[in-house]
């Protein structure tokens, strides 16, 4: 299998790659870890005739923890970079564990979190969990500079807005909140190196038994990541037990319009959405965020 | 990193641009001249001659290009050799150091953990990062490290038997013992 032919730029700062980006035009495409663009240009799905790399821009592959601000993650880390960060680990450990549940070590050590979002599948496995938890993302672009709730990022299958021939996607932002516990559940038909049936990721405030507030959010059952307002609507201000878990995972699926393919039935994935919602949630409520 | 630029022209219209890039390949500096859709896998095997990294699905499933970039495993077939630009590299020939069998590749033919032998390099080089970061991994750890090389003729138990054996700790591997 072989890449058709391509320039490659390999700029050293953030302007100058975004600079190439818009007088390259649309012939352009960002290389970050390649474990999706350079599949797609294999089977000849993508041709561009130049690939501007991010590879030297180390400035986009730290994970810190502004105070005020919130956990930074650089759009370049790479999963594995998310599954080994002390900062993870003390703020968002549901994060590192996500993003262990991805395909598998060498694609771990290549892929990129920027990557994961801007190729936009609804079956990714970051954007349930980076939802869940509020996240907002950076869009920097030769002239402009904006700030996207993650929630909103994604328009349907492959599609999200971000300007392919002006932005690059520089960093995700997980804010300072008083949630107290979070999760991500997949369900894949392997362990190791298979894309998500079903993914659900929750995220609980709870004082004492009582749900002060939750965020429910679902992969790949729906054309993009989709919030479960209707789940989190049932637990607002209830105090959590089995049955209301069990009642929100209904609701859940609900929120939910899957398709059938060749990892499931859209029934088969409404079924998962119920269990692992009530799940995710018990997991987030007992267990932090984990 | 130097650019080529050739101007003939061929029928197909201008050449492509060709790049000078500098590795580290198993120890001994390397410099190759590669055009940008040139793959990592592709110019050890063709380039180097080192083909003992193995290509199988060349999609990132199989793992049997397995290499050590800068220390981590990545699949070669999912790597363009321009972003390997000053790195260094292992592949299965800078294993053995002087002739001698690394201790992971002398268990693996005590365990019996090659068969075909096509995965064999991939599989080594996994255990290889796996070891360097944890010296004695629990046999869960053994399987996730190992989860992105296919094997499709040993079952695994063999290969799990040998990285265990090579870093001294017990494996309790069951036949159809849950894969990780
Ligand atoms: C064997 C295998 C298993 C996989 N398993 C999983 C899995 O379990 N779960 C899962 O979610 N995914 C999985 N994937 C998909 C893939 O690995 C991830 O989506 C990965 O995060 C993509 O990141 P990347 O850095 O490799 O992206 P690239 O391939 O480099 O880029 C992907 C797209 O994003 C654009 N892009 C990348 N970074 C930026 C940026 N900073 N700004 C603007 N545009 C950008 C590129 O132009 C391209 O269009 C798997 C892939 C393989 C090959
Ligand atoms: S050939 Fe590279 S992973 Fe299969
Ligand atoms: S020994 Fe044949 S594929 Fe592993």
């Amino acid at each position: 299998m072989f890449l058709p032919d391509f320039d490659y730029h390999a700029p050293e700062t953030l302007a100058e790659a975004c600079d190439l980006l818009r007088d390259l035009g649309p012939s352009a495409k960002i290389l970050a870890g390649g474990t999706d663009l350079l599949i797609k240009m294999k089977h000849g799905l993508v041709t561009p005739r130049a690939v501007i790399s991010l590879k030297a821009l180390d400035e986009l592959k730290t994970i810190t923890h502004v105070p005020g601000r919130g956990v930074v993650i650089g759009a370049r880390a790479t999963h594995n970079d998310l599954v080994n960060s002390p900062v993870l680990h003390e703020h968002f450990l549901s994060v590192s564990e996500a993003a262990h549940k991805m395909a598998n070590n060498q694609i771990r050590n290549r892929g990129t979190v920027g990557g994961n979002l801007v190729n936009a599948i609804p079956s990714a496995d970051l954007p349930p969990i980076l939802i869940a938890l509020d996240a907002w993302i950076t869009l920097v672009g030769s002239n402009t500079s904006r700030t996207v709730p993650l929630h909103t990022f994604f328009t349907g299958p492959s599609c999200c807005v971000i300007d392919p021939v002006d932005e690059i996607l520089t960093e995700i932002v997980l804010p300072d909140q008083p949630t107290t516990g979070s999760t991500y559940l997949k369900f894949g038909l392997r362990r190791s190196g298979a894309l998500s049936v079903t993914g659900v990721a929750a995220a609980v405030t709870m004082d004492g038994d009582t749900i002060v507030d939750s965020r429910i959010c679902l992969g790949a059952v729906f054309p993009v990541p989709v919030r479960a307002h209707d789940a989190e609507d049932v637990l607002r201000g209830k105090t959590w037990s089995d049955e209301l878990l069990a009642e929100a995972g209904e609701a859940a699926s609900c929120c939910a319009l899957p398709i059938t393919d060749i990892r499931g039935t859209a029934e088969y994935r409404l079924d998962l959405v119920r269990v692992l919602t009530k799940r995710a949630l018990k997991r987030a409520i007992t267990e932090g965020h984990v | 990193m130097e650019t080529i630029d050739d101007t003939r022209k061929t029928t197909a219209g201008p050449k492509p641009k060709r790049y000078v890039i500098d590795l580290t390949v198993n120890g001994d500096p390397r410099t190759v001249v590669v055009k940008g859709n040139a793959l990592l896998v592709n110019v050890l095997r063709d380039e180097l001659d080192l083909t003992g990294t193995k290509k199988g699905c060349e999609l990132g499933d199989c793992g049997s290009c397995t290499v050590l970039l800068d220390g981590t495993p990545v699949d070669a077939c999912l790597v363009l050799a321009l972003e390997a630009d000053g790195s260094e590299i292992v592949t299965i020939e800078g294993v053995a150091a002087h002739g001698e069998l690394d201790r992971l590749q002398a268990a693996f033919v005590d365990k019996a953990a090659v068969q075909c032998g096509y995965c064999t390099p991939g599989m080594i080089l996994s255990a290889k990062a796996l070891l360097a970061g944890n010296p004695h991994p629990t046999e869960p750890e053994i399987r996730a490290a190992i989860a992105g090389n296919l094997c499709r003729c040993t079952g695994y138990v063999n290969i799990v038997r040998a990285i265990a054996a090579a870093a001294e700790v017990e494996a309790v591997v069951e036949q159809g013992g849950e894969a990780r």
